[in-house]
């Protein structure tokens, strides 16, 4: 427990060092926030004020909080491990007493925490300047809101972690981490929520795919969905896919590990 | 003879690097169909809202999709010519810059043929057959400068975002950890220039639209071509303000580029 707050404390000290990153994105974010709004609301205008069953407010709060979430579960850009295989350097980290899962877990939590101060904090506050926007009516949604988040992060680094286990048989990852890219931000509805799509086809992506608890589902929790009920299963799916991709992960390293040749001297 | 002579070492770098890129053809064919993936995620997106609305801005499907066509063609192309010059951000971090500073050859069309990235040519196409399903379904009067127009814009559009692509790139001369700030202006600009500019509100559409000049890149020629009104009342001819707009962005990203050149001191690495 020790080492996983030290970890968890390296993470986010390591993170809060890159001050004008962390400004641009916000920025760059922010801006993708703006255009989503202004889609959004022209939709539900014209759709007579209730779209996919969400409100005006609801979508704008919807948007700032998914544009958050990119940095928070840190979506994109993260290949330190399958840099770490294809040099070889992942030697180093599989010789020490602790499964580098938990090491890498444990720092992403510390990212995850800086990026929550920053990058879903800005965002939240510019959308709640300039739009309308949706405020919990329940205060119990804030707490909830907090563990949808946390397990959106453990879900994304099960995954993230996965796409860079690949560079293991792979070598060259490039391939799988761009089909990464193209289906996450489509499938964890960062540019529409599931809801929009054709009833059959929403279901399947809500509750047969991990995408949706990586980034829609926190959103959901904080504009109250479908009362407590939806907010409690949206939690509940979330854990499960946590579980689910976590175990997946302990499986597939276990089997990378035992494929590994260390080469030279 | 002379202009020969000039562009034959680009010439051969940049087959050298296409030929390279087919060397792994499977690891190819999978790059272009992702990258063929991300622009079809646009069209995607248009459709979903329009599963759940009738109109965006007062525009239906096909109208939007025109605006989404002539803005993603237009887009693809620069993407596809100068988007690699989004990497100049890694170049002066590892100071590899240094390397082609040093070469008797001109930087930026240096650094565009070397990441030359074959693969984007899937986002051309996408673009290109949105845009041609768009219009054959949608009833336009076709006149001979209707025809013009649509084969002149996405070019003018393709320079415009093309001036986008170097003028932002080159805030790395002055700002290293610039992060992902370009993707605002080109990738923002793409995501602006899909729909509508009257679903924007006032200021963001005065300092964008106009401001900035994105209203003219898709917008304003379709409104001309599929012979519409403006509901925002701004007259028909601005759908020609492409062109001039275009070239003065192409002006002065000419005139940051240099003077980032100039700026740039290496990273001392």
């Amino acid at each position: 427990m020790r080492m996983t707050l030290a970890l968890a404390r390296a993470g986010f000290r390591r993170y809060s060092t890159y001050r004008q990153a962390t400004a641009a994105s916000i920025l760059t974010n922010s801006m993708f926030g703006f255009l989503r709004v202004y889609v959004l609301f022209a939709a539900v205008a014209a759709a007579g004020g209730v779209a996919g069953g969400y409100t005006r407010e609801q979508l704008s709060t919807y948007t700032w909080v998914t544009q958050g979430m990119i940095g928070v579960v840190a979506l994109w850009g993260w290949n330190e491990l399958a840099d770490k295989v294809r040099t070889g350097e992942v030697v180093g980290d599989l010789l020490r007493p602790v499964n580098p899962i938990w090491t890498y877990f444990a720092t992403d939590l510390g990212r995850a925490g800086f990026a929550s101060c920053t990058r879903l904090l800005a965002p939240i506050v510019v959308g709640a300047l300039v739009f309308p926007f949706y405020w919990p009516r329940h205060p119990a949604s804030y707490p909830l809101f907090l563990v949808s988040v946390l397990l959106a992060v453990s879900v994304c680094f099960a995954l993230r972690y996965l796409v860079n286990l690949s560079a293991f048989w792979l070598l060259d990852s490039r391939g799988i981490t761009a089909v990464w890219t193209l289906v996450s931000g489509l499938g964890a509805g960062l540019y529409f929520p599931m809801s929009f799509l054709p009833g059959w086809l929403a279901f399947v992506m809500q509750y047969l795919t991990p995408f949706p608890s990586i980034m829609q589902f926190p959103a959901d929790v904080l504009v109250e969905r479908d009362g407590f009920g939806g907010q409690f299963t949206r939690l509940a799916v979330q854990a499960l896919w946590a579980l689910i991709c976590l175990a997946i992960v302990f499986a597939v390293q276990r089997r990378a590990v035992r494929k590994l040749v260390v080469q030279g001297g | 003879m002379a202009e020969h002579k000039l562009l034959r070492p680009y010439a051969k770098m940049l087959t050298a690097q296409v030929r390279s890129q087919a060397q792994y053809r499977s690891s190819f064919f999978i790059d272009m169909a992702v990258q063929t993936g991300f622009s079809a995620a646009d069209f995607v997106t248009v459709m979903v809202m329009f599963g759940v609305t009738t109109a965006l801005g007062g525009f239906g499907l096909v109208d939007v999709l025109v605006i989404s066509g002539v803005s993603a063609t237009g887009f693809a192309l620069a993407d596809l010519t100068v988007g690699n010059v989004e990497r100049l951000k890694t170049y002066v971090r590892t100071g590899l810059l240094d390397a082609m500073l040093i070469r008797p050859r001109r930087v930026l069309p240096q650094l565009l043929v070397v990441d030359f990235q074959l693969r984007r040519v899937g986002r051309v196409a996408v673009g290109v057959t949105v845009l041609v399903v768009a219009l054959t379904a949608s009833d336009i009067d076709w006149t001979w400068w209707r025809i013009a127009l649509i084969a002149t814009v996405p070019l003018a559009g393709a320079l415009y975002f093309s001036a986008m692509f170097v003028m932002t790139a080159s805030v790395a001369f002055w700002w290293i950890e610039s992060g992902e700030f370009a993707n605002a202006f080109t990738y923002g600009g793409r995501e602006l220039t899909t729909y509508p500019i009257n679903i924007y509100a006032n200021f963001f559409r005065n300092l964008f639209a106009f401001g900035l000049g994105f209203g003219f890149v898709a917008y304003y020629p379709t409104l001309l071509i599929l012979g519409r009104p403006d509901p925002l009342g701004l007259p028909g001819w601005l759908g020609l303000a492409v062109f001039p707009v275009a070239l003065i962005a192409a002006g002065l990203a000419a005139l940051v580029w240099h003077n980032g050149i100039r700026h740039y001191k290496g990273t001392g690495s």
